[in-house]
């Protein structure tokens, strides 16, 4: 119920506009030019032509204007923009991680492993994690099916093949959505407090985050560029995730303008997270060794933590324990999401 | 090889609803949707005028464009027809199209519409010809059968004329020698000029 009050504010906001205009042809005001004379002249035609709506018996409420004046806009928007945007975006990450990889290698650990570790990520906060990235994940390819497929798939599978998959996608999409804006609000509340923004971080970037040049800029627990990228998920992600509850609920009697700019918004924003995540991906898994350990059994090694996140390591450097002691505490170790969930109050 | 074409004659059109109530009855329509609608402008009013509005078929269709399936498609004859089975009931048809032509049954919690309907110039759909399934997902198929809309075959006044293009237009040229003007046939540069309108842009530069 609160979640429905909640939609309908948002679908409000967003119509505010449009609102404004149906009510006002409620009012049923005189379309412009014929004073007098009864004459029906240009004036008339051009005033329907830009959105002007009249009374209808046939379609009460609904479609009494006669021209959807922001259709062509919105096509070409989605069919132009769109997706443009999101060939570049995702040409571009792809294509600088790629350099990337190709002139800097994996970043090791410099000392190699210690054997000893330190907890990193909780069991609560990863379970966060993969909440919304598994369920980013689908909504992206779900998403580029809708995008995409009639160019990329069609010729490929033809149409009836296609309308299968795409009728998959679309039910996927519109169900996991709103599981996705739970996922979001948790993690966006959650890991708030780690991400204020300090002076260190912009000297992290200022040195370039230890990707670019030589030696390791100061960090505390998370530094400059996971900032940005929480950010980044928490502001255009959000506007992914609102967007979509405004477009999966079209029961609030939002108007045909507010969902054309809302799926405008959900495609330019969700093409440009989604081209960021492949830079996420890399940085997590190929780019750095050790760290990707952190998110899947909740330790990363000391000697990576003091490498990457020495403030950080200072703190909780008493903390550290064995890494064999974990392996007995926990079982084999964790290599598989959810396969090894370690204690996640460490000794 | 034809072209058909809806016309409104506006200078005609007496909001009767005639056209309306011949399309649900003719296509067996579901409830809640009217393939075709009469909207009138300045009601009770000086300079009112009516017109009927459904899908005007058009040249270079919006929704064709848009729809990411690739369902809708024009035959021919320049008919705008879909595919029921494979409509996954996005709604991008209904944001994109001019005169507002596609329509769903519901319009429920996670995007849930069912599948589009419009109106077919009464030709029916993709399945077999006279089968009981074109039938019940597209309605009537008078095209088949060597007849035009029933909307405009039933119009009393003779406001909304449908067939080829060169037919509607010789009736309505025809109807404005006679009145010395011609304000009335609403909607005609929107729903067939797209493509030259491009082309000019494009020339002119």
């Amino acid at each position: 119920m609160g979640l429905g009050l909640l939609f309908l504010l948002i679908c409000l906001f967003g119509a505010g506009t449009a609102l404004g205009q149906q009510q006002e042809s409620m009012s049923q005001r005189p379309v412009a030019a014929p004073q007098g004379s009864g004459d029906i002249g240009s004036d008339y035609w051009r005033a329907l032509r830009q959105g002007e709506s009249g009374y209808s018996a046939s379609a009460p409420g609904r479609q009494s204007d006669l021209i959807n004046v922001s259709g062509s806009a919105w096509m070409t928007q989605r069919n132009e923009e769109v997706t443009k945007i999101g060939a570049w975006a995702f040409a571009i990450f792809a294509g600088a991680v790629l350099l990337f990889y190709l002139a800097r290698g994996t970043v090791r650990v410099d000392k190699g492993r210690s054997g000893r570790v330190v907890e990193r990520w909780p069991l609560a906060h990863r379970i966060i994690h993969w909440w919304v990235a598994v369920l980013f994940i689908i909504q992206l390819f779900s998403g580029l099916v809708i995008l995409y497929g009639k160019s990329l798939l069609i010729p490929l599978l033809g149409k009836e093949t296609f309308g299968v998959l795409a009728q998959l996608a679309k039910t996927t999409h519109n169900y996991l959505g709103p599981l996705l804006f739970v996922g979001m609000v948790v993690m966006i509340v959650a890991w708030l407090k780690h991400n204020i923004p300090k002076g260190v971080d912009f000297s992290w970037f200022a040195k370039g985050g230890g990707l670019v040049g030589k030696g390791h800029p100061s960090a505390g627990y998370l530094n400059g560029g996971e900032k940005a990228w929480f950010w980044l998920v928490a502001t255009v992600g959000g506007l992914i995730v609102v967007t979509g509850m405004v477009l999966d609920f079209p029961q609030f009697g939002q108007t045909r303008e507010t969902m054309q700019s809302m799926n405008y918004l959900h495609g330019v924003a969700g093409l440009i997270v989604g081209a960021m995540t492949i830079a996420h991906i890399y940085i997590a898994t190929l780019g750095t060794e050790g760290a990707m350990e952190g998110m899947l059994n909740g330790y990363v090694d000391v000697n990576w933590a003091e490498q990457h996140h020495d403030l950080w390591y200072e703190e909780v450097k008493d903390q550290a324990i064995d890494a064999e002691s974990l392996q007995q505490e926990g079982g084999s170790s964790g290599s598989t999401v959810g396969g090894d969930q370690p204690s996640s109050s460490p000794a | 090889m034809a072209r058909m074409k809806f016309l409104c004659d506006t200078d005609r059109c007496i909001e009767c609803n005639g056209c309306v109530t011949a399309c649900k009855n003719e296509n067996e329509v579901p409830w809640g949707i009217n393939r075709r609608r009469v909207v009138t402008i300045n009601d009770g009013q000086e300079g009112e005028r009516s017109v009927s509005v459904a899908c005007m078929h058009c040249s270079d269709a919006p929704c064709i464009s848009v729809c990411p399936v690739d369902t809708i498609y024009q035959t021919a004859d320049g008919i705008v027809l879909h595919d029921k089975d494979i409509c996954i009931g996005c709604g991008y048809c209904f944001f994109a199209c001019p005169f507002g032509a596609p329509q769903f049954p519901t319009q429920s919690s996670f995007g849930s519409r069912g599948k589009m309907d419009k109106c077919t110039f009464c030709a029916g759909g993709p399945e077999k010809v006279g089968s009981i399934d074109e039938k019940r997902k597209y309605g009537s198929n008078r095209i088949a059968e060597g007849k035009l809309p029933i909307c405009a075959e039933m119009c009393s006044t003779k406001a909304l004329i449908a067939g080829d293009a060169s037919d509607v237009s010789d009736i309505y040229r025809e109807r404005i020698v006679w009145r010395g003007s011609a304000a009335g046939a609403w909607g005609w540069d929107l729903a067939y000029g797209r493509r030259k309108r491009e082309q000019a842009r494009g020339e002119a530069k």
